[in-house]
């Protein structure tokens, strides 16, 4: 027991950490692959200079999030090596496809990226970014593959004990995926450009390089705005998906212990009472639930006590029902700040177009704290996502109980959540540290530095050790 | 050959390509500490393997992936027995992998200091974790029926054996890194590395024979299924060695890289070999040897896998290929235009 409380904390903490950096990695390098081209097009020594500002945060931010990602595969193995077992066939395919698509084309091509600015053609150099941006996407792709298989299986059958792949493209069109990569690609989108107009925002209230940032505000408010828009979009599709899918994780996230009434409303708050199976004082609008399910105004859901008694018959004796409050509060937080992100957007991209927005210090402000309000819904939504899912690490197949490692010993596991933890504090506490130092600094000046490389093929290179 | 053999050799195949690329980035880390004599030489090291150590390393994650979807008990029988060491090489990976990028970022004396030992350390417990690995593997360990290791990290992990397999690995690391950094450096550097690596020579050969005496007294490899292999695997080992010896002391980088690059395709294999059709070998009962067979996945999966597969893997090469003849000129000073 203890054993499953520490392997689930570990695998929580580390997928948390992890997806800081994620968002913002794939957000970034799609927006300053942007920029690059800008600087192609335009041939304006202001874009190579936001390139390469922007560039730094990136990198540094893709160090932690590809180190930070080689535990993410691995734990399955350490700590849930029956899971592992269990979905290794269908759910180890698309790991080790992402390695082939998506690591190996980010790690080379980020190499040439960052080396290569005076070694390779200026088109060359560009590609290699946006094949960076590309391997980002790709890799969220693969593992929202895996990912919704747990979610929702699909395309497999159990031989000998184990789930088997016997039907590719039903995994690659899984309904799941479809419905959960655009809202994450959106998402990173949003992280990467709320980044951007956070950051640019604080310099045009201080008044620091107004061109520079001003520029990088209108690149990121389009981007963002679009990518909120994208991502409440892609999150109606969710809610639809889970209403036939995932009806409990839905009914977990309106605190709805009974069938609703139909049409059903929409609870923005509740009291939950876990005990007694209630949730009082709710403060509801009526139609928008239906709305939310089924993309009409009418028709009624299914409450937990239902849905439990459905798997109690289909599945036998057990609690079926996931940490409601979790789920419900996860899923209006990460509902709520997307919906903020939204309106601010809009607006500033409208006093942005009419010139208005150096004038209106509020905004900038409020676009300081948008910088963090992307991480937080990030967060959420996985929270809600993998919590609503409980008790089941494979919906309807596998009790998350059931996967642990049964080698693996409660000391180990502890061992290495607090050896996990205090890196990641670290590294957390380091990045954040040379962030700061970063936009202190500002951008810096492009310079003209000679490039005194030898050519090992050439006389004067070759200078045996004679000295 | 069956599909599930096929796997097998493409498991090798990542890890020989991870040790023969991935082994000279740990060798030049460890130059940095052992070779470098001031900043400005540790950065022109660093600068050597700046633009290709993360795809290099990507080598390894695929392995792990490619384990994991193709045979899902290998995988998880093997991460979750060699927890300890797991947790060990992840934060050893962990600190090398952001030093790159945090080191040059601050100015304190303190701040590089503490980035140089964390990439020290990220670079010589990597090859010797991936050494006893490997060594621990075809000695066998406590497996039970439900293929679950029992494995005691002093014993079953670390022994004689694996302990001279480890050092083995870091010592052949070190020795391919620093013709690396022959091959990418000038004058005084480069002429050191030389210098070293003679001495390193001598060391790596104890251990190499040591590791291949202990191989044959203390594992099963030569009774296997492939086991006739061994040893003329070892002897072409031994004459590569001899070779090595006469294109070092002729100053000959390019070959002498090659050749230890070479040593690792033999000795990385030489463990698929002596375990085949084996995945892992049960030193309680044999009857709890977990093989090629009864640890893979399905057929079709890895039906569709050897689509992805064959398609793929040319092209990172190719990429990587080109990578490397983009950034094949020497490194003079740490100075360079390298973007930021």
């Amino acid at each position: 027991m203890e054993e499953l409380i520490l392997a689930r904390l570990q695998f929580a903490s580390t997928t948390l950490f992890h997806f800081l950096f994620v968002p913002l990695s794939i957000g970034l390098a799609f927006i300053v692959a942007i920029m690059q081209t800008l600087y192609v097009i335009k041939k304006k020594e202001v874009y190579l200079k936001m390139t390469k500002f922007w560039g730094v945060f990136f990198l540094i931010n893709f160090a932690v999030g590809v180190v930070t990602g080689i535990i993410q595969e691995f734990q399955f193995g350490m700590n849930w090596s029956d899971y592992s077992r269990f979905v290794g066939d269908i759910f180890g395919a698309p790991l080790a496809v992402e390695a082939l698509l998506a690591f190996f084309l980010e790690s080379t091509f980020i190499g040439i990226w960052i080396f290569g600015w005076k070694k390779v053609p200026k088109g060359i150099h560009l590609m290699s970014i946006w094949l960076v941006s590309i391997g980002t996407i790709l890799s969220a792709f693969w593992i929202l593959v895996a990912n919704s298989f747990m979610q929702n299986p699909v395309g497999y059958a159990i031989n000998n004990g184990r789930a088997e792949m016997n039907d590719f493209l039903a995994v690659l069109s899984n309904e799941k995926l479809w419905v959960a990569f655009p809202h994450t690609i959106f998402a990173s989108f949003a992280t990467g450009a709320f980044f951007i107009a956070g950051v640019s925002a604080w310099n045009i209230l201080k008044k620091r390089d107004l061109d520079l940032y001003k520029r990088s505000m209108n690149v990121s408010l389009v981007v963002g705005l679009a990518a909120a828009l994208g991502i409440a979009f892609s999150g109606h599709s969710q809610a639809t998906y889970l209403m036939h899918a995932q009806p409990m994780k839905m009914a977990a996230a309106e605190g709805l212990w009974e069938d609703s009434s139909d049409p059903a409303a929409w609870t923005v708050v509740a009291n939950i009472d876990v005990e007694n199976r209630e949730s009082t004082g709710r403060i509801e609008v009526p139609y928008l639930l239906s709305y939310l399910a089924y993309s009409e105004f009418s028709g009624k859901v299914e409450g937990m006590n239902t849905l439990e008694k459905e798997m109690v018959e289909k599945y036998g004796e057990g609690s079926y029902i996931p940490p409601v409050k979790t789920v419900f509060w996860s899923f209006r937080i990460m509902a709520g700040l997307g919906g903020v992100l939204i309106v601010l957007s809009g607006l500033s991209l409208f006093l942005a177009w009419r010139k208005k927005l150096e004038t209106k210090p509020w905004v900038l402000k409020l676009l300081i704290a948008s910088l963090f309000m992307p991480y937080i819904a990030n967060s959420f939504g996985w929270i809600m996502s993998e919590i609503g899912r409980q008790p089941w690490v494979v919906n309807g197949l596998m009790l998350t109980s059931a996967g642990i490692s049964p080698n693996v010993t409660a000391g180990q596991i502890l061992f290495s959540l607090i050896a996990f933890s205090t890196i990641y504090t670290i590294l957390g506490v380091i990045m954040v540290m040379l962030f700061i130092k970063v936009i202190k600094r500002g951008p810096e000046e492009p310079k003209e530095e000679d490039v005194s490389t030898t050519d090992p093929f050439e006389t004067g290179g070759v200078t045996h050790g004679a000295k | 050959m069956e599909l599930s053999e096929f796997w097998f050799l493409l498991i090798g195949v990542l890890f020989v390509g991870f040790m023969f690329l991935e082994g000279f980035d740990f060798g030049v880390g460890m130059s940095t500490r052992f070779l470098a004599r001031n900043k400005e030489e540790r950065e022109i090291m660093i600068k050597t393997i700046g633009p290709v150590w993360d795809a290099n390393e990507v080598w390894l994650i695929t392995a792990g992936g490619a384990m994991f979807a193709a045979f899902p008990h290998w995988y998880a029988s093997v991460f979750s027995g060699y927890y300890l060491p797991f947790v060990l090489l992840l934060l050893a990976l962990i600190v090398r992998g952001v030093s790159f990028e945090f080191r040059e970022k601050g100015e304190s004396h303190a701040w590089h200091r503490t980035w140089d030992y964390a990439l020290l350390i990220g670079s010589i417990l990597p090859p010797f974790l991936v050494g006893v690995l490997f060594t621990s593997m075809l000695k066998g360990l406590p497996i039970d029926a439900e293929m679950n290791i029992n494995a005691s990290f002093f014993g079953d992990i670390l022994n004689l054996y694996t302990i001279v397999g480890g050092l083995f690995f870091v010592a052949l690391s070190y020795l391919h890194g620093l013709f690396f950094i022959g091959l990418k450096t000038v004058d005084d550097i480069r002429a050191r590395a030389l210098q070293q690596s003679k001495k390193m020579y001598v060391v790596t050969g104890i251990l190499f024979i040591a590791f291949v005496l202990l191989t044959v007294m203390q594992t099963s490899a030569t009774e296997g299924k492939l086991g006739f292999l061994i040893m003329p695997m070892f002897i072409v080992g031994a004459v590569l060695y001899a070779a090595l010896f006469i294109t070092m002391n002729k100053h000959r980088e390019g070959l002498s890289f090659l050749l230890t690059g070479l040593l690792f395709v033999i000795v990385v294999s030489s463990f698929f070999v002596g375990l085949f059709p084996n995945v892992l070998i049960s030193s309680t009962d044999v009857a709890n040897n977990i093989s090629v067979y009864n640890a893979a996945s399905g057929d079709y999966s890895l039906k569709i896998m050897t689509y992805v597969a064959l398609t793929m893997v040319p092209i990172v090469l190719a990429y990587t290929a080109w990578t490397y003849y983009i950034f094949r000129k020497r490194i003079k000073s740490s100075k360079e235009e390298v973007g930021y």
